[in-house]
């Protein structure tokens, strides 16, 4: 299975969604990313029970800030699918990376950019 | 423990937006617990007032500290050698610490990072309920241990008024009619003969209609 999915995403793994936190999102935004995409297990099929519900919660969130500092909140976003999937993993990401492509570079990242 | 609320990021944003040196500062108590404004809210609010000053190309300089507790002088001593760097500090914790820092650094302007809303107990987690007003006399020993000054949007003292349907209240179909819960725990309790008893008149001088209050204890002072 050669699947072909976007060069200029950066996998962070973690041990489960759960563990991704609001701060770690905001995090990447202020350091530049263009798009933050949680992907965590079906929801019902989380082997903590819950971690991938806090996950969507703590993205929402995310968004939320995002809109109110005028970032767009749809630069972070959730997809759920089951760790076998590949093809679908690859799907996912070339749409979001798609998305990001469109809504153009983080704001942050521009100014800082202009200020060095 | 005191409960407090987010306030509405465009709003701090508001206040600080003449400031280039801010302080975000924590407190590790009530506000921590009820996840308002502790070390984990204070890097949020940071992160998120860092990334708006960056994107209006604004250079401001934001710190992030969380103190144990707001409402003590020694605690807020630890950041006495460092307050001069700011020329402002977003407080996030409740009213009370928000006065208290003003009052200790009169020369730094302090400004709310929360909505402080009422002395509380958490339900469950995102769940917190009012429980006390600090009223000053304390009733709870003869009202099976529920307020009537908190719970009871009338403050009634002698049994409930004739809004209460159903045991709840007929300011909220969702508010429990606190004389019911009195009444039922009393039940429980077979002291049912505690709710014959007239309460007297109360003292409210020692509310907040006396003006603002204090404690005095000569035994403890040094």
């Amino acid at each position: 299975m050669r699947l072909q999915y976007p060069p200029n995403i950066r996998i962070v793994r973690v041990p489960c969604s759960g563990k991704v936190d609001l701060i770690h999102i905001l995090h990447a935004f202020e350091k530049g990313a263009d798009g933050v995409c949680v992907l965590a297990c079906l929801e019902g099929d989380c082997h903590f029970n819950n971690g991938n519900l806090m996950a969507r919660r703590r993205v929402e969130q995310a968004q939320e800030i995002l809109n109110s500092i005028g970032i767009g909140g749809e630069r972070a976003q959730m997809y759920n699918l089951s760790a076998s999937e590949g093809p679908r993993f690859a799907q996912y990401v070339t749409e979001f990376t798609e998305k990001i492509k469109d809504l153009g570079p983080n704001p942050v990242k521009l100014a800082k950019n202009k200020a060095a | 423990m005191i409960v407090a609320d987010r306030k509405p990021i465009e709003e701090i944003i508001g206040y600080l937006k003449d400031h280039k040196n801010i302080l975000v500062l924590g407190c590790n108590e009530c506000v921590t617990v009820c996840e308002a404004g502790g070390k984990k809210e204070v890097g949020v609010l940071a992160s998120a007032l860092r990334m708006h000053a960056k994107k209006e190309g604004n250079e401001v300089k934001i710190d992030e500290v969380t103190l144990e507790r707001q409402c003590d002088r020694e605690y807020l001593d630890e950041i006495r050698d460092s307050i001069d760097q700011y020329d402002a500090v977003v407080s996030l914790a409740c009213g009370v610490g928000v006065q208290f820092t003003a009052e200790q650094y009169h020369s730094t302007p302090v400004y709310p990072g929360v909505n402080t809303c009422f002395m509380g107990a958490t339900e469950k987690r995102g769940l917190w309920t009012e429980r006390c007003q600090g009223c000053g006399q304390c009733i709870l020993a003869t009202t099976g241990s529920i307020c009537p000054v908190a719970r009871c949007a009338k403050r009634l003292f002698n049994g409930p008024c004739g809004g209460s349907t159903d045991g709840k209240c007929e300011i909220n179909a969702e508010v429990d009619c606190a004389w019911q819960l009195i009444i039922d725990r009393l039940k429980a309790l077979d002291r049912l003969d505690e709710y014959e008893k007239l309460c007297p008149l109360k003292d409210w001088s020692t509310d907040r209609a006396g003006g603002p209050r204090k404690v005095v204890r000569e035994d403890v002072q040094q």
